[in-house]
């Protein structure tokens, strides 16, 4: 079975940590990926740098461009995690903008994805239409689940298109904004989340954007079956000092 | 027909909304309303009677005979240049501005490179009373300070970009980001045809009413409206799409695009897309643009701020593709010595980046007779600092 629908059928308040492949320093992947799990993270969202990152605020900008100015490449990633599965054994996602999947070949990308045992995707600019029309036959092909973002805004009709789409879980965006920025949950963000948990989605949901400690975690964990962090922990393990600053960060989260 | 975009929003291979779930909404309601809003009676009354009393229009189509006894051909300039803001962008932001306005908008945001977009979207901004915040990178508000204190003036906000290479595109970047922070009250006025459907066929039909004029001007001119040539320089190419577009379906009509060569094609310090990109999505839309290997953006080069963009409309992709539309480019200094000749020849000081479209008459060659229009997309008074320094006036 898919090792993401796995921890969804036997674990609460999933904790998923995004870090930028390649930063801070471009041989860390592999071994950011080794700590987080040591330390307790559920799931691991490797983000593929790219030049132009419009839905990220500054922080994770930042981390993309000196990951970039480092050497990292899409295909130097896929050779960082040749042994990922030796060392690692929850469910990895690869997340980042559409272009460099379309010039590394969709195609090999999804092949590249499931040798190494990656099991799914964020593009958060591959649109609905375009993934139904030239990319899903692939992903499903090769095992990968394709994970949606929805916001605020998003309309139940297309939010029920994106649970008929999708075998992962569903990207909760906490409201419409960039990455890092902090979680506030008024009224109407706690509406929302109400009125997307009383949906009956067949997928389980991840609220993500804005969750930087247990308060906001725990916050996300009583609407969603998990949350999301990112920015916060971009900003944790900025000095280098990977095993401290990753066990330390991931203190912060347990009881 | 054969050119325009499709229902789902591709010319060809190019085009459609590349955006994230968060801009969604947003590009839905315009996808949903901007034909309507446009083709409504009211719409189409109030937007000529600005163009007309506001910016100035119709522009001239001026035969300008010095050029034409040098070339041995006729060649008319389409004075776009003569448009209040000094340039063809106004012609847009009018019309984004009223479109704005009936989707019940209350804050605009726009990026800029050279300002001239940014000064037409600050001066709309202010003639309807609307919220205005432009985004403009680090080095472009350093080198074109004249235009950042007329965008103050006019009472916009003026945000640096200090992200990537602190230019258009990333001012573009941080206008998007500000769009997604921001979902329901803004609208964002893109500058130029790229960007998500439906920008790049709402700018093109804004535009349009360039070769609309040139049609019926040319008709009382010269007995026809068909020329043999019709030239405009190419950054993202609204210009130019604004030029073209009454003669795409006119196939005997040749249409050629002028991009900025920088310092020359092979010389890393370049912005000739066609000729140096390669297929790919950038800024919302999938066009060619200029890319690594590994598909990340590659820092354009042009002694013009308004061609210095790593990609092209997803339509001029396509015009490119089919060989509908012939793509040349033209390097800095090629451009600027047509800058000059223009002033010599016809007392009309141009933007540089119209001085490339002027430059690549020198290359054709002509039988005598043909009828060739030029787009002045611009007038050079902002690019007064770059010709004193070159030619050391």
């Amino acid at each position: 079975m898919n090792r993401i629908k796995k921890l969804f059928q036997e674990k609460k308040n999933i904790l998923s940590i995004y870090y930028t492949a390649g930063y801070p320093n471009t041989g860390d992947t592999l071994q950011i990926a080794e700590l987080l799990e040591q330390s307790g993270a559920d799931i691991l969202e490797i983000g593929f740098p790219y030049s132009d990152p419009v839905a990220d605020g500054p922080v994770i900008q930042a981390s993309s461009k000196q990951s970039l100015d480092q050497g990292m490449t899409l295909k130097l990633l896929f050779e960082q995690l040749k042994d990922l599965r030796k060392k690692v054994s929850i469910p990895v996602l690869l997340m980042g903008y559409v272009n460099p999947v379309l010039q590394f070949g969709v195609e090999k990308f999804c092949e590249a994805c499931a040798e190494v045992g990656v099991d799914g995707c964020i593009v958060p600019d591959l649109p609905m239409v375009e993934y139904e029309e030239f990319y899903k036959d692939c992903f499903e092909k090769h095992n990968l689940s394709n994970v949606f973002l929805i916001t605020p805004q998003t309309a139940e009709e297309r939010i029920h298109k994106i649970d008929g789409l999708t075998n992962g879980f569903i990207y909760l965006l906490s409201s419409s904004a960039t990455t890092g920025k902090n979680l506030e949950v008024g009224d109407t963000t706690e509406a929302y989340f109400s009125r997307i948990k009383n949906l009956n989605l067949k997928n389980p949901t991840m609220i993500g954007f804005g969750i930087s400690d247990k308060q906001t975690f725990d916050k996300a964990c009583s609407y969603a079956n998990g949350a999301i962090i990112g920015t916060a922990f971009v900003k944790a393990i900025a000095d280098g000092n990977l095993e401290e600053s990753v066990s330390n960060f991931m203190k912060k989260f347990k009881d | 027909m054969k050119y325009k975009v499709n229902e789902k929003g591709y010319y060809g291979d190019f085009g459609g909304a590349y955006i994230p779930e968060m801009l969604y909404p947003n590009v839905e309601e315009l996808r949903q309303n901007y034909l309507k809003i446009i083709d409504d009676a009211g719409f189409q009354k109030e937007f000529h009677q600005l163009l007309k009393d506001y910016v100035g229009r119709p522009s001239p189509l001026y035969l300008a005979k010095r050029y034409s006894e040098r070339y041995g051909a006729n060649i008319f300039l389409k004075r776009e240049d003569l448009n209040h803001t000094g340039a063809h962008k106004i012609n847009n932001t009018i019309g984004q501005i009223l479109l704005a306005e009936k989707l019940g908008k209350k804050r605009i945001i726009a990026e800029t490179g050279a300002g001239q977009h940014g000064v037409a979207t600050a001066t709309v901004c202010a003639l309807r009373n609307l919220e205005c915040v432009i985004y403009m990178g680090e080095v472009d508000i350093e080198r074109q300070a004249p235009n950042v204190a007329r965008m103050k003036m006019l009472g916009a906000k003026v945000v640096p970009a200090s992200s990537g290479s602190k230019t258009l595109k990333d001012a573009t970047n941080e206008a998007m980001r500000d769009w997604i922070n921001n979902p329901v009250d803004t609208h964002y006025i893109i500058g130029s045809v790229v960007g998500p459907h439906p920008y790049p066929d709402m700018v093109a039909i804004f535009q349009s009413i360039i070769s609309e004029e040139t049609k019926k001007q040319l008709l009382e001119q010269t007995g026809s409206d068909q020329p043999d040539y019709v030239l405009a320089c190419v950054g993202g190419g609204s210009n130019a799409m604004g030029m073209f577009y009454h003669f795409m379906d006119d196939e005997n009509v040749k249409l050629i695009a002028v991009e900025a060569a920088g310092k020359g094609v092979s010389s890393g310090f370049s912005a000739a897309t066609t000729y140096l990109g390669k297929e790919g999505v950038l800024h919302g839309s999938r066009s060619i643009l200029m890319q690594t290997e590994d598909g990340q953006v590659v820092e354009p080069h042009s002694v013009s701020a308004g061609l210095d963009y790593p990609g092209i409309g997803p339509q001029h992709a396509h015009l490119f593709k089919t060989g509908r539309g012939q793509y040349v480019s033209i390097t800095d200094e090629e451009s600027l010595d047509a800058g000059l000749l223009c002033t010599q020849l016809e007392g009309i000081i141009p933007a540089i980046e119209s001085a490339h479209a002027l430059a690549y008459l020198e290359k054709m060659e002509f039988k005598g007779g043909e009828n060739v229009v030029i787009c002045l997309s611009g007038r050079g008074d902002k690019d007064l600092d770059t010709y004193i320094k070159y030619f050391n006036l």
